[in-house]
């Protein structure tokens, strides 16, 4: 995506407090966003796995749709059972096209008098015009542009966040509660994009620096950027939008069907159903697979991969360094004879063929709360 | 001790005789962050003026480094595979990427001495 010119990025309502913590800034998805503070991402990512980390991620666009048809109405445009969503639950799903490729991937949480959906920055605007456009006149849709939103992750997140909101200490991971923070009224979820328990706090956005920066006193906690949060979540294994899944790859494809729940196999009715139907009951012609490349060099997003011998077999969409493995790591559609953990592959780095292997996906073990 | 030299593109070059040793600068490696790897030429490749000649990785991308002098590779520093944050922790010194014999000393009398590089970076 071509970043836009300087005079038309917006910031979040947290820009000045990065400012002043160092923070050095680039534009992401058209915002102003930190993509590390001074300590760096090493450093950001072991806090991350070790303690807290404190995310900006306001930037992503919070959408609430409320009416009687509001469940059915998002059902014909997302995979998941939306209807048998609970009370307070919260599930991953996908919007799709009409040939089941990924348009976007969000959050949906049930509270109750409404259905909050969590979207990517880069897709928000296209989002929201494609709930209007199908399913506007069924639920009322409101944008919460005003809204920010922080994430708290780590192994001590629970500790930390229950100081200010002891129930969140026993909410179960993917659910949602409405609490006061720091006499901020918030709604949390037990969730995030880090492979660890945490939270994503949504407030108001002229509170979010309040909020934030009595989080930061705590000696847990430290800033984090979109460096770190981009190597933790490849760590855990979770798709970027725009890299690991888009308009071209299905949740078949994507390794995504355990978020396509039962009655929606079988019944369809999103967009795309029967290219996924039939994905299902035939399996992809490629999937997405972890890749451990052999040796030190990293293999970045478009690198071609090969078999054994040579033959094309497909490409990375995410590649990396690990600091939790100290190692490589990627993540790339492979063709399905190629995807079995453990195959010999090759990645042809800068001209060179290089050996690496599939990997079963997370690279690191997940850290969620499970009571 | 010899003087350091320096190009735009953030390399500092230190010359022997023939001989030039070639780094990355101090405000280069803050630039990148977190160095994890780095791939170096291998000894006898010949080397263009603003060729490439090795690349620089760091937890979230790859950089270019060029050749700030034309000649032949005549030694690399393979501390660098095992330990690549020497680039970070160490750039004027233990982090130095290459060695090249100079083909055409001429070229150094275009490359910024030590205060007018530091003015450059002050600059941007």
């Amino acid at each position: 995506m071509a970043d836009p010119a300087p005079q038309s990025l917006k910031r979040t309502p947290l820009y000045d407090l990065h400012v002043a913590l160092g923070a050095k800034i680039v534009p992401f998805s058209g915002y102003e966003m930190p993509v590390q503070y001074p300590k760096g991402i090493m450093a950001e990512h072991v806090q991350t796995r070790t303690k807290a980390g404190l995310f900006d991620v306001s930037h992503m666009g919070q959408v609430t749709l409320s009416g009687g048809d509001a469940v059915a109405a998002l059902e014909t445009l997302v995979p998941a059972d939306i209807r048998a969503l609970q009370a307070s639950r919260q599930r991953y799903t996908q919007f799709t096209n009409d040939k089941g490729g990924i348009l976007d991937d969000l959050m949906v949480t049930n509270r109750s008098v409404d259905l909050l959906l969590v979207v990517n920055a880069g897709c928000k605007d296209a989002d929201i015009a494609h709930l209007r456009d199908r399913i506007g006149k069924r639920c009322r849709l409101e944008v919460h542009a005003e809204r920010a939103l922080l994430a708290l992750q780590g192994p001590m997140a629970a500790e930390v966040l229950g100081r200010f909101a002891p129930a969140c200490k026993t909410m179960p991971f993917m659910s949602g509660l409405a609490a006061d923070v720091v006499g901020v009224p918030c709604y949390l979820t037990r969730s995030g994009y880090t492979g660890e328990d945490g939270y994503e706090i949504s407030m108001a956005g002229d509170k979010a620096m309040l909020v934030a920066k009595r989080l930061l006193d705590e000696a847990e906690v430290e800033p984090i950027g979109l460096g770190a949060r981009d190597s933790l979540r490849l760590e855990a294994g979770l798709c970027l939008y725009g890299h690991d899944i888009d308009e071209t790859t299905t949740p078949a494809e994507a390794g995504l069907l355990w978020s396509i729940q039962k009655r929606r196999r079988e019944e369809g009715g999103f967009p795309g159903a029967d290219v996924v139907k039939r994905q299902i009951a035939e399996g992809p012609a490629r999937k997405r697979v972890g890749i451990l490349p052999e040796g030190r060099a990293p293999a970045r997003e478009h690198t071609e991969i090969t078999d054994a011998t040579g033959k094309p077999a497909g490409a990375i969409t995410s590649g990396g360094f690990g600091p939790t493995l100290g190692a490589p790591i990627a993540m790339g559609y492979v063709t399905t004879a190629q995807a079995a953990a453990g195959t010999p592959l090759q990645l042809v780095v800068r001209g060179t063929p290089r050996p690496a292997k599939v990997a079963p996906m997370p690279f690191v073990p997940q850290r969620y709360y499970r009571g | 001790m010899a003087e350091r030299k320096y190009t735009k593109e953030h390399e500092w070059i230190m010359v022997d005789g023939d001989v030039a040793t070639v780094g990355i600068t101090d405000y280069a490696q803050g630039q990148l962050g977190d160095v994890v790897y780095v791939e170096l030429p291998a000894a006898g490749k010949q080397v263009t003026q603003m060729g490439q000649a090795a690349v620089v990785e760091s937890v979230k991308a790859a950089s270019e480094v060029y050749a700030p002098l034309t000649g032949e590779v005549v030694e690399a520093n393979g501390a660098l595979a095992d330990n690549p944050a020497l680039v970070n922790s160490d750039p004027a010194g233990a982090g130095w990427f290459f060695k090249i014999k100079l083909s055409n000393k001429g070229e150094l009398s275009g490359l910024m001495d030590e205060a007018a590089y530091k003015t450059f970076v002050d600059g941007l």
